[in-house]
């Protein structure tokens, strides 16, 4: 008996029992969907975090004063001594393995233009801070690290400030205020949209360092001279982040006057890993949960048994008649193998209908850009058709071996 | 010539519980080319365990049975299955059609099992149900039909494969008299052309049809009359 013909006497058997072959193909449905929609999500929660990791600079080393950045106790951000200018020029001439080193200020501050007030975070840099940080310069130009040293009054503006203070339209070479002084709009760089945690990361205006403490008092607190509130650092690609990570360890120590043994009153740290850490627990989240799709499926695969067990004994009579007339043990065999897979993707296939839909609306809800990737079909396909092997087996294996005569005298 | 079937001492004993019974005792018999045998006897004879001995529905318990050629006992499952596909069409009491399944498909079914392309499957059961009669009802379900009806698209598929023994059990069993004399028509017709007809009845005017008849009693042939 061919395959054609086996799935068409599949396709038959099932129809006449419609409603329980559907309640039986329920759990692989569930199964199915749920792993779908499972994996795609967390693909697609990955590849917004790769994409978060990316504007921020895949590479980039985060220096702060105080113990630790990250997990909410800053240990004695306060007390500690800022980081200075000093501190940015030695980090970018003693450390090996960089390509740009740039000290940060941030103050809050009201910028007008044409009658128009808007409040944004003014923040001071060196001219390496494009590069490190990926900001990419689509207008105009960003200042050069002379100019920094300068202190001239230039404003490289993000977006934000580009729709709200000018309506869209080119600023370039206008003249901006802030705190009641000019500042010549030099560019504009190109956006880079919200954080995960929904900060808008376009709104801000970068000046050079020198002129935002100056001019702004931008994290000028208590005598240090030339403070900095944070020094970012790109490592180059291929170097090892974790060497560079200690070489500015140790570099700062030295500086800071860290005794042996006693505890960092900064911390050095590469935001790429924090991002990663963190996610790594919804990822673990996302494993217990496909673990939880995996014992759905497990059900159905129980389920589609048990079906084809009483589709085997209701048909007893019905194998003994295909015995009598000629047909081998193998053909019995593969028709309910055959009956198995066939219950197992149609349910595979509603259950990768059902997991695109789910998927699409979880990712219309929730805002993200989520796709079901052909793999993924691959693997609900593929775990459809393993569950109907593996659990049509026994029911097939046991039509097969029935005695013909036993088979049709059975009531 | 070599008889097409030829059994020697053939018994089947059933065990249940501490009793056993011996449904057949030792037949011995021979039944040649072309023949037209009933089967009679009281219920619990052993009439249809012979009928399924000899097509290989079930395996004596001791004794040689050699039909059209195949001893039997030396066929593996495999072989057995192209045995009943190549030389046996079996007839029932109860016609046991696959319902829902058109009569020219439950013709045709043997043809499947023996790999034949489905248009020549086509084919040839149209061909035997217009042997039958019942050309007309070639797509009809079993449930459409009446008892005759349904026991001659059953005589069609046994005709399918061209085998060289119809046994049938109790074919006109569950028929009324006039219906069983539609359908012990078309085996006097078979036997004409050759074919050997074994049939098991309880009926004698059935019988009367056959050139031979075996009388069972007990597991044994008591009776063998030409
Ligand atoms: N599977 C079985 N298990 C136990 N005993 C059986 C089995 N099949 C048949 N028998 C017994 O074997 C004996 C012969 O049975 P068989 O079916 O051959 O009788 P029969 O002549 O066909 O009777 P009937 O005319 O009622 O069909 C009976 O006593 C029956 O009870
Ligand atoms: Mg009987």
């Amino acid at each position: 008996m061919n395959l054609f013909a086996s799935i068409r006497v599949a396709l038959v058997a099932l129809r006449v029992n419609f409603l329980r072959s559907a309640l039986a193909m329920l759990g692989i449905i569930i199964g199915v969907a749920s792993v779908i929609v499972l994996v795609s999500i967390s693909e697609g929660t990955k590849r917004a975090v790769e994409a978060q990791i990316d504007s921020f600079g895949a590479s980039l080393l985060i220096i702060r004063p105080g113990s630790s950045i990250f997990g909410g106790r800053r240990g004695g951000a306060g007390s500690a001594s800022p980081l200075t200018d000093l501190d940015v020029r030695a980090v970018r001439e003693e450390i090996a393995g960089l390509s740009g080193v740039s000290g940060e200020v941030r103050t809050s501050v009201t910028a007008v233009f044409g009658g128009v007030n808007w409040t944004t975070s003014a923040t001071g840099v060196n001219a390496d801070y494009f590069d490190a940080r990926g900001w990419i310069v689509d207008e105009g130009r960003a200042f050069s690290a002379a100019e920094d040293e300068s202190g001239r009054r230039y404003a490289v503006i993000g977006q934000t400030l580009v729709n709200e203070l000018f309506d869209g339209a080119s600023p370039v070479g206008q003249s901006l205020r802030v705190r009641g002084q000019p500042f010549e709009v030099i560019g504009t760089v190109e956006p880079k949209g919200e954080t995960s945690w929904g900060q808008d990361q376009d709104d801000v205006i970068f000046l050079p360092l020198e002129t935002a403490r100056s001019r702004l008092g931008a994290g000028v607190r208590g005598p240090t001279r030339d403070p900095v509130q944070t020094i970012y650092a790109d490592v180059s690609a291929g170097e090892d982040t974790d060497r560079v990570i200690a070489d500015i360890q140790d570099l700062l120590r030295i500086r800071r006057d860290i005794a042996p043994g006693a505890v960092d009153d900064f911390s050095v740290a590469s935001l790429a890993e924090f991002i990663r850490a963190r996610n790594e627990t919804e990822n673990q989240l996302g494993l217990l949960l496909a673990v939880g799709a995996g014992i759905v499926l497990l059900v159905g695969g129980i389920g589609i048994m048990n079906i084809m067990l009483v589709s085997v004994t209701e048909r007893t009579r019905e194998i003994g008649l295909r015995l009598a007339v000629g047909a081998k043990r193998r053909d019995i065999r593969n028709q309910f193998l055959i009956e198995s897979i066939v219950l197992c993707l149609i349910g595979g296939g509603l259950g990768l209908v059902a997991g695109i839909g789910g998927t699409s609306v979880y990712a219309n809800v929730g805002q993200l850009d989520i796709a079901v990737s052909p793999l993924i079909v691959g693997v609900a396909v593929g775990a459809s058709l393993f569950v109907g092997v593996f659990f049509g087996l026994y029911p097939a294996q046991r039509a097969s071996r029935l005695n013909p005569i036993d088979a049709l005298r059975f009531e | 010539m070599s008889a097409l079937i030829d059994c020697r001492n053939l018994t089947k004993t059933y065990e249940m519980g501490d009793t056993t019974i011996n449904a057949l005792a030792g037949v011995s018999i021979t039944i040649n080319q072309g023949e037209y045998v009933a089967v009679m006897g009281a219920s619990g004879s052993g009439k249809s365990t012979f009928m399924n001995l000899l097509g290989a529905l079930d395996t004596p318990t001791s004794g040689e049975l050699q039909v059209a050629g195949n001893r039997l006992s030396q066929l593996n499952a495999d072989a057995l299955a192209d045995f009943r596909s190549g030389s046996i069409g079996f007839v029932f009491q109860q016609f046991n059609l696959l319902p829902r399944t058109p009569a020219v498909e439950n013709v045709a079914l043997p043809l499947v099992y023996a790999g034949v392309p489905a248009a020549e499957r086509n084919r040839r059961a149209l061909a035997r149900l217009e042997q039958v009669g019942l050309a007309e009802r070639s797509h009809h379900h079993p449930k459409q039909l009446s008892g005759g009806q349904q026991q001659r698209v059953a005589i069609a598929r046994a005709l399918v494969n061209d085998p060289a023994i119809i046994l049938a059990d109790e074919p006109t069993g569950a028929l009324d008299s006039r219906t069983s004399e539609e359908v012990m028509a078309i085996f006097d017709q078979l036997n004409r052309e050759g074919i050997t007809i074994i049939l098991v009845t309880h009926e004698q005017d059935v019988a009367d049809h056959a050139k031979r008849q075996l009388v069972f009693r007990d597991g044994l042939v008591v009776e063998d009359r030409s």
